[in-house]
């Protein structure tokens, strides 16, 4: 570090130097984005394709590899597991991300208004989100736990009484599915708090003078308006239901993927996989397709951002 | 849109009454957002016996659990390793991303652009999906079991190269202009010109990356198994697997984990808010 600090700070006139101004600005360029560049190179880019190279090897538990071709991914194919953890990681996701979209929605048209009130009532929307995972996971499996919990002491108010929320394969995935959005939905009201500051006033200044009620502003006004918000929302919280960690964290120390691996979700099922069972080979082999999707709605996520910037039309 | 006085669609006194109504449908959905904090809180100072019972408020508050908590398992040592990582992680992590922010948004070189568009595209990759391949070079590096192995891979994202760069794109460029024309190098334009102007977005980052870190759990689970250089989280995920019973010292546990975290989260609850709100979109 010192020593491109030296380099860089050399300011003896450039001729002396026998570097032009253009060519010092690009060694200091390259110096300066050189240690964040090599580090994602090294611990993001390279696991990125190593597991792709990796899915091709057998590895054991002792770091021996050995060439295995396309057997990691025949034995996916052939892995009821497997196929099971794909259709839970879909299960999780399509009740997470619309039930994040309207909690995060509605959070946020409750208090859009900016007022001391509303100030308060943010943070206390969003603190959840705060807190570690793995408290989330204790604290809520503490309120669900053998049916004694005191969310179990609450339910036959609702009329439902006697669940065992974690125990029973019906209700595992759902109320890990409540834990995330429970720890998300804050995050995602800011979000939409941002979205919804850009539309500007007049337009609903000029709707209601025109006689718009409410559920019409809200209707033709600011959903529209809300379209690139709405797209980085769902863009993201699909990626956090598929990859996220909120989903490892929650599911690992709540239920480990049980009961009867109904929350056994492939970013768990890979990671018993590989430090359970040392499949390493296996585990990156079923990796590298969740790469291959994440890279693909990057690339999608860039185009449709034109690199990242969201513009009204 | 509840912001409809002095309208014809609805009169004064029914605007009142919908915000009333408003206000207390906020006030109780906030609570109960709340509530799992305030019984986790709750239950930490509860004796084992009333563990299950439901009032929120212990009927003989006790300081117990803490002081088993914090004296009978290493859980100092835990707090211990999680400060000393976040810290580190935090103050080399805004170093460097203020670097490359800076050269990314101001400095032209050949092949910029490809760079920048290489690191946006890590920007989706979470650790869940490259944790195995990770760990194999990690391990390959030597650095299982050893602060190195927390520490450097959690330094690198791209999350905050790319809010500064964003930052420092909207700096207007006189401020260092002056600074070339008095000749001083790129490096005393970052250190003493561009360093002084990011205060308030790195204090905002500093705490995100400070929490993140403080927060993680599957990264420190994974590349230490060593009792002595488990982190807090991981301490108490497998304190769950040792005392399976005992909530109450468990909700103690958690209650020590998460204060430092609300803590901060309420003196920088503005900032906190502000920079996650922007970060998507702008």
């Amino acid at each position: 570090m010192m020593d491109m600090g030296t380099k860089t700070s050399h300011r003896r006139p450039a001729a002396q130097k026998g570097l032009s101004a253009k060519h010092r600005e690009w060694i200091a360029g390259y110096l300066f984005v050189a240690p964040d560049a090599i580090g994602l190179l090294l611990f993001l880019g390279l696991p990125m394709a190593l597991s792709l190279l990796l899915a091709v090897y057998e590895v054991n538990g002792f770091g021996g590899y050995r060439f295995f071709g396309m057997a990691n991914f025949v034995r996916m194919a052939n892995d009821p597991l497997f196929w099971s953890a794909a259709r839970v990681t879909a299960l999780y996701a399509a009740i997470l991300v619309p039930l994040l979209y309207v909690c995060g929605l509605g959070l946020a048209l409750l208090v859009q208004k900016t007022n001391r009130f509303n100030a308060v009532m943010r943070s206390m929307f969003f603190a959840p989100h705060m807190v570690s995972l793995v408290v989330v996971a204790l604290v809520w499996q503490f309120m669900v736990v053998d049916k004694i919990g005191v969310i179990n002491k609450l339910t036959p108010f609702l009329g439902i009484e006697g669940i065992s929320f974690l125990g029973d394969p019906q209700f595992a995935l759902l109320t890990v599915v409540f834990v995330s959005v429970w720890f998300l939905m804050g995050f995602y009201m800011l979000i939409f708090l941002g979205g919804l500051q850009d539309i500007p006033r007049e337009y609903y200044e000029a709707a209601t003078i025109d006689g718009a009620g409410p559920i019409a502003c809200f209707w033709y006004i600011t959903l529209p308006l809300l379209k690139p918000t709405s797209f980085f929302v769902i863009m993201v919280s699909m990626v956090a239901a598929v990859a996220g960690s909120q989903a490892f964290d929650i599911i690992y120390v709540m239920t480990k993927g049980g009961p009867a691996n109904s929350t056994s979700v492939l970013i768990v099922y890979i990671y018993q996989q590989a430090f359970a069972f040392g499949a390493f080979g296996y585990a990156a082999a079923m990796s590298s397709i969740l790469v291959v999707v994440l890279m693909l709605v990057t690339a999608i996520f860039f185009v449709m951002t034109k690199g990242g910037r969201f513009n009204y039309e | 849109m509840s912001k409809n006085s002095g309208n014809s669609y609805f009169s004064r006194s029914q605007v009142t009454l919908v915000r009333m109504v408003w206000m207390a449908v906020t006030a109780v959905l906030a609570l109960m957002t709340l509530f799992p904090l305030l019984w986790m809180v709750s239950i930490a100072f509860k004796t084992p016996a009333e563990s299950f019972s439901a009032n929120l408020i212990p009927s003989q508050p006790t300081f117990e659990n803490f002081t088993y908590v914090l004296t009978g398992v290493p859980f100092i040592r835990y707090m211990l390793n999680s400060f000393f990582v976040s810290a580190t992680v935090t103050v080399v992590a805004l170093f460097f991303h203020t670097m490359a922010g800076y050269a990314l948004a101001r400095l032209r070189f050949p092949g910029r652009e490809i760079i920048f568009l290489a690191i946006f595209s890590t920007f989706l990759v979470s650790l869940p999906v490259i944790i195995v391949p990770l760990f194999v070079i990690v391990r390959a590096m030597g650095m299982l079991n050893t602060y190195a192995g927390l520490i450097v891979p959690a330094i690198f994202n791209a999350f905050g190269i790319f809010l500064l760069r964003q930052y420092y794109l909207s700096l207007p460029r006189e401020i260092e202009e002056a600074a070339v024309v008095d000749g001083a190098g790129y490096w005393r334009i970052y250190w003493s010109i561009i360093l002084p102007l990011s205060r308030p977005i790195m204090s905002a980052l500093a705490i995100l990356f400070f929490l993140a870190n403080w927060n993680a759990f599957l990264w420190p689970l994974t590349v230490a198994s060593k009792p002595d250089l488990w982190v807090v989280q991981v301490g108490i995920a497998n304190f769950k697997s040792q005392y399976s019973a005992s909530w109450n010292y468990m909700m103690a546990a958690s209650t020590i984990v998460a204060i430092p975290t609300l803590v901060l989260f309420v003196i920088f609850q503005r900032q906190i808010m502000d920079s996650l709100k922007t970060s998507g979109l702008k």
